[in-house]
């Protein structure tokens, strides 16, 4: 498991420096008169909410996977108890504590 | 009588709560980063080309999976749209200013400054010094979000791989979205994301996530469009 700094890769991250550029800059550098279309004012509104869960997936259920199973399921249970966490204190270093303080005890303790 | 250097000094002193709050953020970005093992340039590169924590975190993370480049591209973009509300709405404050003055302001654009802006700054407001405030207190931001990584970044070389600590970046965005899922329809566009996602990890080329975004917004903006059409009908014409 390794990135390393080769051309590729230092390629995506300038293109993606670009792209994050150009979404600051939008409405910055744009001719003053140009407005937010409705489609993409709605749009903006969903996008943390469908994109941050989407991300979580695959990080939480496929990574690590040990030997003999379909999903990580140490991680799983740490990051449910990180999600009640997040929903009761809405604090984000509560959150890392806990799911991180669990996934720790579970890989050391191995009960199931 | 103040002047540009006391709203500089202002601005710094304004945001200090806010970064005091955003540098374990930052180490933990780095040390991800390190964790996931990026070479350390390439990580202290990505802080200073990118200059956005979430989306530096999802980066590393399809990264390690060997995403595509376009795939990691696309999705640091979609991370990153949020700033589109943020340009949009601090752009008649900056119309004054030099085109070179535009770029770096918004290169130096982050959540945070954003919301100080904002708070002081309500639209309408004309104040003579904002662009020495702005640029104090989105300096000493971008200061100390460089720092806290690069401490991440060596610190994080110290720590064992099997302390998992690459599982912070999902804990990260689950601290993000949980507060900002404020009604039923961010709820229910969440859950159709999840439930795409499920779907469509065995997608090539990683593009499962990409898929399960649009599905979720696409469900979001749609019962937004209608909850809103039932509020308040068209008016007989």
């Amino acid at each position: 498991m390794s990135i390393t700094g080769d051309f590729y890769t230092w390629t995506i991250v300038c293109a993606g420096g670009a792209v994050t550029l150009l979404a600051r800059a939008s409405f910055i550098v744009l001719p003053p008169e140009t407005r937010v279309p409705e489609w993409l004012q709605r749009g903006l509104k969903y996008v943390a909410a469908a994109v941050l869960p989407a991300l979580v997936l695959p990080d939480v259920l496929f990574r690590d996977v040990p030997a003999g199973e379909v999903i990580n399921v140490f991680r799983v249970v740490a990051a449910l108890l990180a999600i009640l966490v997040a929903w009761k204190t809405r604090n984000i270093f509560a959150t890392l504590g806990a799911g991180m303080v669990t996934l720790w005890l579970l890989q050391y303790f191995k009960p199931f | 009588m103040q002047t540009s250097r006391s709203a500089y000094f202002r601005g710094v002193s304004d945001i200090t709560p806010a970064v005091i709050g955003l540098m374990p953020f930052g180490m933990i970005t780095g040390a991800a980063a390190t964790a996931a093992g990026m070479d350390p340039w390439l990580a202290l590169g990505m802080s200073f080309i990118m200059y956005a924590g979430a989306s530096q975190l999802a980066a590393i993370s399809l990264l390690i999976q060997h995403a595509p480049a376009p795939v990691v591209v696309v999705t640091i973009l979609v991370v990153n749209l949020r700033f589109m509300m943020y340009s949009a709405a601090i752009a008649p404050q900056f119309r004054h200013l030099s085109n070179r003055k535009k770029w770096l302001f918004s290169y130096l654009l982050v959540d945070h400054g954003f919301a100080l802006l904002s708070a002081r700054f309500p639209p309408g407001n004309t104040g003579k010094h904002r662009e020495a405030y702005y640029l104090g207190f989105s300096s000493f931001l971008w200061v100390m979000w460089q720092i806290s990584t690069a401490v991440g970044i060596f610190a994080g070389t110290m720590i064992p791989a099997n302390w998992s600590l690459d599982f912070a970046i999902p804990l990260v965005f689950l601290a993000l979205v949980l507060p900002a899922l404020q009604s039923r329809t961010h709820w229910i566009t969440a859950a159709v994301a999840v439930t795409a996602a499920a779907f469509t990890t065995a997608m090539p080329m990683k593009l499962g996530l990409i898929t399960a975004a649009i599905a979720g917004v696409a469900v979001g903006a749609w019962l937004d469009s209608r909850s809103e059409a039932l509020k308040s009908p068209e008016p007989v014409k």
